[in-house]
């Protein structure tokens, strides 16, 4: 593929620097830190691949949306006690944990590596989707017709997120009103 | 130099493979979700780069529409955890442990 190799390496390692930095950091508010620079070089391989509208989209959702979520909730327990609790878990599920994930990893690179995917090619060369006005233009296009059912179910997952979101996090004040209503009752 | 798709494949599954012992190994549940969020951003760098590779502009709307549930899946997922905390005052997925009592 006719991606520049360096930066590649660069996001691809600060990638994955930073990931494992994700899970073994001690404090979750690293954690969280360490994860954001992780979106923003996915971010930068999105645009190498010529995903741009998906790498702003990554920056916008992702590193802006879902992170201050994350954040935001960590503030919100309070939860700075550091957490880091690898030597209290079994070493056995750890070890074997990351033991079948080494296994899995040398597996799909193998098979990444020797089973190249011989699927046909389709319609959109880097020339047609230059021709049409460039990748945000032809996606939008997509959108609106060939995906536009799954575009729609969208808008109702969402919705039924935010209705679940709101009755999971408030379940406990309702019923301690209800309790306190009896009481007052009584 | 050229980068191959194999290559830019290797480095997602890495990535999958990081968030994956994430979640097997920390108690913190916090941690397990961002650890499945590397997960869901491995999966859509694989998408893209196979839509980058066969000429498909399939791949990058499976990653609008993985994108969509990512954002939905951890608002559910964080209402459970505050839930969660006002239940059990932790956030230690040891502490789950009602039904084993």
């Amino acid at each position: 593929m006719d991606i520049n190799p360096y930066f590649f390496y660069t996001f691809a390692g600060t990638a994955i620097a930073f990931s494992l930095l994700v899970v073994l950091k001690k404090n979750p508010v690293a954690s969280a830190f360490s994860l954001v620079l992780v979106f923003f070089s996915f971010a930068g391989i999105y645009a190498l691949l010529d995903a741009h509208l998906v790498a702003v989209l990554q920056i916008l959702i992702y590193a802006g949306a879902i992170m201050v979520l994350f954040i935001f909730v960590i503030m919100l327990l309070n939860a700075d006690a550091p957490s880091f609790d690898l030597g209290r878990t079994h070493i056995a599920l750890r070890l074997g944990s990351v033991f079948v994930a080494v296994c899995l990893f040398g597996l799909f690179v193998w098979a990444f590596h020797n089973h190249p995917s011989a699927a046909p090619l389709g319609p959109f060369t880097p020339e047609k989707i230059e021709a049409a006005g460039g990748n945000t233009r032809v996606i939008s296009e997509l959108m609106f017709s060939e995906y536009i059912l799954p575009f729609e179910l969208t808008s109702v997952l969402l919705l039924t997120a935010i209705v679940g979101a709101v009755a999971i996090a408030k379940r406990n004040t309702s019923i301690q009103s209800q309790s306190g209503g009896q009481k007052r009752a009584s | 130099m050229q980068v191959e798709p194999g290559l830019v494949l290797s480095f997602c599954s890495a990535i999958f493979f990081i968030g994956f012992t994430g979640v097997l190994i920390r108690r913190n549940i916090l941690v397990i979700l961002m650890s499945i969020e590397l997960m869901l951003n491995a999966v859509n760098l694989t998408f893209v780069t196979f839509s980058k590779q066969l000429h498909h502009m399939g791949g990058q709307m499976s990653v609008f529409f993985i994108i969509t549930v990512a954002a939905a899946e951890s608002a559910v997922g964080l209402a459970l955890v505050i839930a969660m905390f006002r239940t059990l005052r932790s956030v230690d997925t040891d502490e789950i442990r009602l039904l084993r009592e």
